[in-house]
């Protein structure tokens, strides 16, 4: 009996996990960094045009929810303080790309992690407001971020995870500008 | 021989407007114009370049702020760091080549650097500016 339920409980997970990722299965067993890091951005437009102004965020970064919240046309106009409006083809193919792969449809580890930690509560609208993000930065220091002048802000990611842009962001590829023995 | 060939060059650069030129900086300026804007005026778009104004988080910032005053250099976005191309069409062939993006990055940026778009005028002295870099 009690057999029967565990392996109830473990089918229910699984299909659960299936139900919620969009990446497929077997495609995501046969990605060994799956363990550790997350999808790269694939889409020419969305690496093109969030990539022009800031480090092109991969969609795993963040939940669906907080996409849905980031990527409409109001919300743009006033994006973190700037104006980073785009027509509506443009942004059309950057919300459903961004949606397709946010954090809860991946297998990856990091997405895994951000999608867990944010699934109660409010979306955060800034990734370094996720939670497992600041949980793992939060013991670097100020100086180390803010007051380094090649680093300045903890958003902008590529300036120590020197392998960011391919989605991996393991502690192995972190490199801290003037604090290359951290 | 030589001395004919600079003559009918330098002929023809009089004869465009502007050296570095390409079929969208003239739909552009012929669009301004459109707009009703009269002369374009590279001084007044250089002058405009480096006005600051007061940006939302109380920081004085211009034109220059980000894409600075050497125009065949990369600049920086101020807050992300990302480096920004060149804006000299001599450095960087890719400048003022698309109408459409253009357009846009004259809305963003005149939005934050002065917190309004830019009249027909503004962008026709600033298109012309960049043009003569």
């Amino acid at each position: 009996m009690k057999m029967q339920f565990i392996s109830a409980a473990l089918l229910a997970v699984c299909i659960s996990q299936a139900a919620v990722a969009e990446e497929s299965l077997l495609w995501a067993l046969m990605t060994p960094l799956r363990q550790k890091e997350l999808v790269p951005v694939e889409n020419k437009l969305y690496k093109q045009e969030c990539g022009a102004c800031h480090f092109a965020y991969q969609p795993g970064l963040l939940p669906g929810k907080s996409w849905q919240k980031l990527l409409t046309h109001e919300a743009l106009l006033d994006h973190f303080g700037e104006d980073a409006d785009l027509d509506q083809e443009a942004l059309k193919e950057i919300y459903d790309y961004a949606l397709a792969n946010a954090a809860e449809k991946s297998y990856h580890k990091r997405s895994r992690k951000i999608a867990i930690s944010t699934a109660e509560g409010e979306p955060p609208l800034r990734i370094t407001e996720v939670r497992y993000i600041k949980r793992k930065h939060h013991d670097i220091p100020d100086k180390m971020i803010k007051g380094n002048k090649k680093v300045k802000s903890l958003s902008n990611c590529n300036a120590c995870h020197t392998e960011a842009a391919e989605g991996v962001f393991d502690e192995d590829a972190v490199s801290i500008p003037n604090y290359p023995k951290y | 021989m030589n001395y004919l060939y600079a003559l009918i060059l330098s002929g023809l650069l009089a004869l465009s407007p502007v050296a570095s030129a390409t079929p969208a900086s003239d739909a552009l300026l012929a669009s301004y114009k459109a707009a009703g804007v009269i002369k374009a005026d590279a001084a007044t778009g250089k002058a405009n370049w480096t006005k600051e104004t007061r940006d939302a988080d109380g920081e004085m910032m211009s034109c220059s702020t980000c894409h600075g005053t050497d125009f065949s250099k990369s600049g920086k976005h101020h807050k992300t760091q990302k480096v920004i191309e060149p804006m000299s069409p001599r450095v960087n062939a890719e400048r003022f080549t698309d109408e459409k993006k253009v357009e846009k990055w004259f809305k963003r940026n005149c939005k934050d650097a002065w917190g309004r778009e830019c009249t027909a005028q503004e962008k026709a002295d600033f298109l012309t500016f960049f043009l003569a870099q």
